[in-house]
């Protein structure tokens, strides 16, 4: 007698091959989609949400696109989460990995079709792996002791990611705004010190990058439009109505007078508490909350600029650069720290006014201002900017590089088509399909620039055997071409992540042998 | 639906509302209830052993998991039918006292289900099947006892624990890295194993993870990984010889737990609540100052005021610290909990001899690595991984290499892997049963059948000719007289597990058996299902 009923309703069970179709098929699907992204000739997506306003992204990243879809084959999700980390973890790379992802599966289905056991694969693709990335470890170069070099490398590397996306016309100004932000970090990762301000109008070139710190703010009405030598206060505490935090407290009053009394209390507080902020000698108050009208009334009376509504990155980004102290109680004027720089004044960027903070003490945090036609264009420059910064800052830890244009790739080929030449047994026959999804990827970057893959695969491939070998694909002359002459460059760090990823990817839906789906949890409607 | 009747024929209704209930009685109820707990092991029965595979679970909310560990598999799968819910807690209860050999579990108790179908159908009894089954089960454990063995570890030679954990890692994902992971999980265990007492609170050994870097970069940490930064930017970022306060008390003025008001109605009142407030916020920090704190860790927040006032008097501070990690914490540097600002005194401060902030990839993620603890009883594993989904897996992967080198240290008692056992049992209990008379004979030797398919699958999952290898291997070792023979599913090359270095505990196999007996026996003592209808 059959069970009829095992699961919840509605909630479904695939077996076997079954399972391992949907799963090879919907990895697939999700590679097939972002394949055409690659590579410096890759086209970009349109995506537009759902919600309200439909509106509309044009990006040509990875992980952005997989990011808004809404997925249900949860083979695809897999692919999905891999290109985020990868975004988080070395910020390139995103699409690269799904590919190789994909592609990795596309020869498993193969061999899982010509009867080699789904683990049989995996081990073989973990040998080649492992060969692989010894390979480039081989390869590398390392330039970190001679800082003129390293600059070099870290301008090619922002360049040669930077040519894949919109920037590319202007790679060499945008390539080296992000090197000169990066540099200025002093070797730390956190991103957040470097200030992206997004400005429509003018064009891409016009994008600059700013020694100081600039503020999205207005300047309070009737302060200061420029200050000197400015000695700032950089604060997060209420100006607005400065509440007693004492529990259960509340006001109770009798009379029309005693209102008038305790507002008079109140107001001297306030009173007091900026007679405090002024007696530390300040003549710029930075404040994250709101300032209300009386106490910015007081400051203008004190010639002191006062700012308010500076987010928690603003003010945490300018105590960076200024040197200061984040203050929220203000007794103790002699022990403090207050932040310097040599000029506050506004600045106009298209139509809008600015703060600009010049000749800041510390250089540690930077503000890079974008220019371009419209929202979109500067929401995709922003984004690409973002993987540069990020390859970049991983680049300054991990010094490693290898060579561009599809040349790691070839080198990796090589390598383990001679580990499966060695390898007795089935497993070789999953090294050799590891090695060709690895070409699978400078094939996609020639396709879609529109050359004859086939013609230049071979030309690389013969290429590699010789002997210190720096072939790629040179995409603007569409032969194969010296990187190292060409200055194509890529990080060892992101090369690796998406080497390693892809094949943890393709060995977890490779081992998948059934899916169970639950039944998607009603929604109540609370309309 | 049968139906009752009285002495004048009027059919009369037993339970209530009859008609809508569905009611299955007898052997059809036996063999409906069989069928469902086959199903159930047949689902796991592919993700046994080292060459098993994985299942991939979608959750009703659209989150994937892919796991090949039998206890999680059976609880996101989201079963309706009563016995298959049986077999989910037949897992979990292997789960919460063994922590491993979950597939196993379910795995036997299908198989002896199966041959159960097979006795039932010959007409013998369900009664007496069961009682075969449990004399035989006497029969397997007490055999698993004899082969046995001691098994040699001390703290400096931890190499037997590594490689049990080992065989418990090589079945998962994560078996490209099994030796370090059993390394890592195997010095943790030692680490807060109390050896004299034999007992190891697994609960002091932390499982962090985040995403991002390589397998490869999984660490143990002697001390312990809050997933917190600093309350304030600009607060030192390491702090050697830190001396830690430990709270549970919010920078906050004090709430009194009765309803009380304070009416503001002078200005003079106002005045003062307002000093007070500025008192007592400087007060606090004072305390924590004048004790010598060098940390102060928070259960609760504090506001932008105590937060200046801290970072001002040069006080690194930690906020919204959940209440597990402050108590390992608290475990961790020897310092006390202390629920009042009055009650901080010197001895009450843990020590620990660096407290580091750690930055991770792109992103703004920062960690807080608490090490060099006064009492590193308290460790933490640190897992990295490609993407959550390995993570998760990683994560169950080492809690049950954990709990196996805890089991070890409980009772050293070993027996050999890769289904050697369970074929030593079963010759054991095939050998048995020609001494019992009864009809229950019969299920003794079935039972003997149902261990030896656990080795049967074993092997065909491992690719091999199943029942080629089974009855070669069974040969064997009734030849040499030698329980360690078992399958070579890694194709290494020997049938002798004891050079393969395959074990597994005792206790965990015995408990096993016994609870897959247990389960089979109530689901075939069930001779009547009574259930509502579908609408």
């Amino acid at each position: 007698m059959a069970v009829d009923k095992l699961f919840k309703d509605e909630a479904t069970e695939e077996k076997g091959e079954r399972a391992r179709m949907a799963s090879f098929v919907g990895a697939m699907a999700i590679a097939d989609l972002v394949k055409a992204t690659l590579g410096p000739k890759g086209m970009d997506k349109v995506l537009q949400s759902t919600g309200r306003g439909r509106s509309v992204t044009v990006t040509n990243d990875g992980a952005t696109i997989l990011k808004s879809l809404h997925i249900d084959n949860p083979a695809a999700k897999v692919l999905v989460d891999i290109s985020k980390v990868q975004d988080d973890e070395v910020g390139d790379g995103t699409t690269s990995v799904v590919v190789l992802a994909g592609e990795l599966l596309r020869e498993a289905e193969k061999l899982v079709a010509a009867k080699i056991h789904p683990m049989t694969v995996i081990s073989g693709y973990r040998m080649a792996a492992e060969c692989a990335r010894n390979a480039l470890l081989q390869r590398v170069m390392d330039n970190k002791d001679d800082a003129e070099r390293f600059k070099a490398d870290l301008m090619k590397i922002a360049m040669t990611t930077l040519s894949s996306k919109i920037l590319s016309q202007d790679k060499e100004h945008f390539a080296k705004l992000a090197v000169d932000a990066v540099m200025r970090l002093k070797g730390s990762t956190n991103l957040e010190a470097i200030q992206i301000i997004k400005k429509p109008g003018g064009s891409l070139k016009d994008s600059f990058i700013d020694e100081g710190f600039i503020l999205d703010k207005k300047m309070g009405i009737g302060q200061p439009k420029r200050i000197e030598n400015a000695k700032i206060l950089v604060a997060n505490t209420a100006m607005d109505t400065d509440k007693v935090k004492i529990y259960g407290a509340r006001v109770r009053v009798d009379s029309m007078s005693r209102v008038a009394q305790i507002e008079g209390a109140e107001k001297e507080k306030m009173k007091e508490k900026v007679q405090k902020i002024i007696a530390h000698g300040t003549n710029c108050f930075v404040n994250r909350q709101l300032i209300y009208n009386f106490p910015e009334e007081l400051f203008a009376d004190a010639g002191i600029l006062a700012i308010e509504h500076a987010d928690f990155d603003g003010i945490e980004r300018l105590a960076l650069v200024t040197g200061g102290e984040i203050a929220s109680t203000f007794d103790n004027p002699e022990s403090f720290k207050l932040g310097h720089c040599k000029l506050i004044e506004e600045i106009m960027i298209g139509e809008d006014k600015l703060i600009h903070f010049s000749g800041v003490e510390m250089g540690q945090a930077c503000t890079i201002v974008l220019r371009g036609a419209s929202f979109h264009v500067l929401d995709e420059a922003e984004r690409s900017l973002h993987d540069a910064l990020c390859v970049i800052s991983q680049t300054v830890v991990d010094s490693r590089v290898l060579l561009g244009g599809g040349w790691p790739e070839m080198v990796m080929a090589k390598e383990v088509d001679e580990l499966a030449r060695r390898t007795p047994g089935k497993k070789s026959h999953a090294i050799e399909a590891f090695s060709r999804a690895l070409q699978a990827i400078p094939t996609t970057i020639a396709d879609n620039a529109g050359l004859d893959s086939a013609e230049l695969i071979s030309q690389l491939r013969a290429e590699h055997h010789k002997e210190g070998c720096t072939a790629g694909i040179d995409i603007l002359s569409g032969a194969v071409g010296g990187m190292e002459k060409l200055g194509i460059s890529e990080s060892f760090k992101v090369k690796q992540a998406v080497l390693l990823s892809a094949t943890e990817a393709a060995e977890m839906i490779l081992r998948v042998d059934e899916i169970i789906t639950c039944a998607p949890r009603k929604r109540e409607d609370r309309m | 639906m049968a139906l009752a009747f009285d002495e004048f024929g009027r059919p009369f209704i037993i339970i209530k509302e009859q008609e809508q209930k569905s009611r299955l009685r007898g052997l059809d109820a036996q063999k409906a209830n069989i069928s469902a707990g086959k199903a159930v092991a047949r689902i796991l029965r592919t993700s046994l052993g080292p060459k098993g595979m994985d299942k991939m679970l979608q959750s009703p909310d659209g989150d994937v998991t892919i796991t090949n560990d039998g206890a999680t598999i059976l609880e996101q799968m989201d079963a309706d039918n009563q016995i298959a819910k049986l077999m989910v807690e037949l897992s979990r209860s292997q789960d919460y006292e063994i922590g491993d050999g979950t597939t196993g579990v379910v795995v036997m108790a299908g198989a002896l289900l199966e041959q159960a179908e097979k006795l039932l159908e010959r007409g013998i009894h369900p009664i007496r099947i069961a009682e075969g089954y449990e004399m035989a089960s006497r029969i397997a454990v007490e055999h698993l006892e004899r082969i046995a063995q001691e098994f040699e570890f001390g703290v400096n030679n931890i190499e037997p624990l590594v490689q049990t954990c080992m065989t418990t890692l090589s079945s998962k994902i994560v078996n490209r890295c099994k030796r370090s992971l059993a390394e890592i999980a195997v010095k943790a265990v030692l680490a807060v194993a109390d050896i004299e007492r034999k007992d190891v609170n697994l609960d002091l050994i932390k499982v962090e993870g985040k995403v991002g870097g390589k397998l490869e970069d999984t660490e143990l940490i002697d001390g312990i990984v809050v997933d917190k930064d600093m309350s304030h930017p600009q607060m030192p970022k390491r702090i050697e010889n830190a001396k830690i306060a430990i709270l549970t008390c919010p920078f906050e003025p004090p709430k009194p737990k009765t309803k009380h008001k304070v009416d503001i109605d002078t200005v003079e009142k106002f005045q003062t609540l307002r000093q007070q407030e500025q008192k007592y916020f400087d007060d606090m920090v004072k305390k924590c100052k004048d004790v010598g704190a060098t940390l102060v860790i928070c259960q609760w927040g504090f506001d932008d005021e105590a937060n200046h006032l801290l970072m001002h008097r040069n006080l690194p501070a930690v906020r919204w610290v959940g209440g597990v990690e402050l108590e390992l914490i608290a475990i961790a540097t020897g310092g006390r909990i202390v629920p009042r600002f009055q009650e901080l005194t010197p001895e009450k401060l843990g020590k620990a001899g660096l407290v580091r902030e750690k930055s991770f990839g792109t992103t703004k993620d920062r960690m807080l690595y608490i090490e060099q603890c006064a009492n590193s009883r308290a460790v933490t594993i640190f897992i990295r991984g490609g993407n959550k989904m390995m993570i998760e897996e990683t994560k169950r992967s080492l809690h049950d290499a954990l709990c196996v080198a805890r089991n070890l240290i409980r009772n050293n008692s070993i027996v050999y892997g890769g289904g050697s056992a369970e074929i030593s049992c079963s010759i054991a209990v095939e050998a048995a049963a020609d001494r019992y008379p009864g009809v229950e004979q019969y299920a003794v030797r079935a039972f003997a059948d149902a261990l030896d398919s656990i080795a049967m699958a074993l092997a065909e999952n491992s690719g091999l000719q199943p029942i080629e290898t089974l009855s070669a291997v069974k040969a064997q070792q009734i030849k040499e007289n030698n329980p360690c023979c078992g399958i070579d599913c890694n194709d290494v090359g020997t049938n002798d597990m004891r050079e393969q270095n395959v074990f597994e505990t005792l206790i965990g196999k015995q408990q096993q058996i016994l609870l897959a007996t247990q389960v089979v026996k109530m689901i075939l003592k069930i001779d009547d299902v009574i259930s509502p209808s579908d609408y």
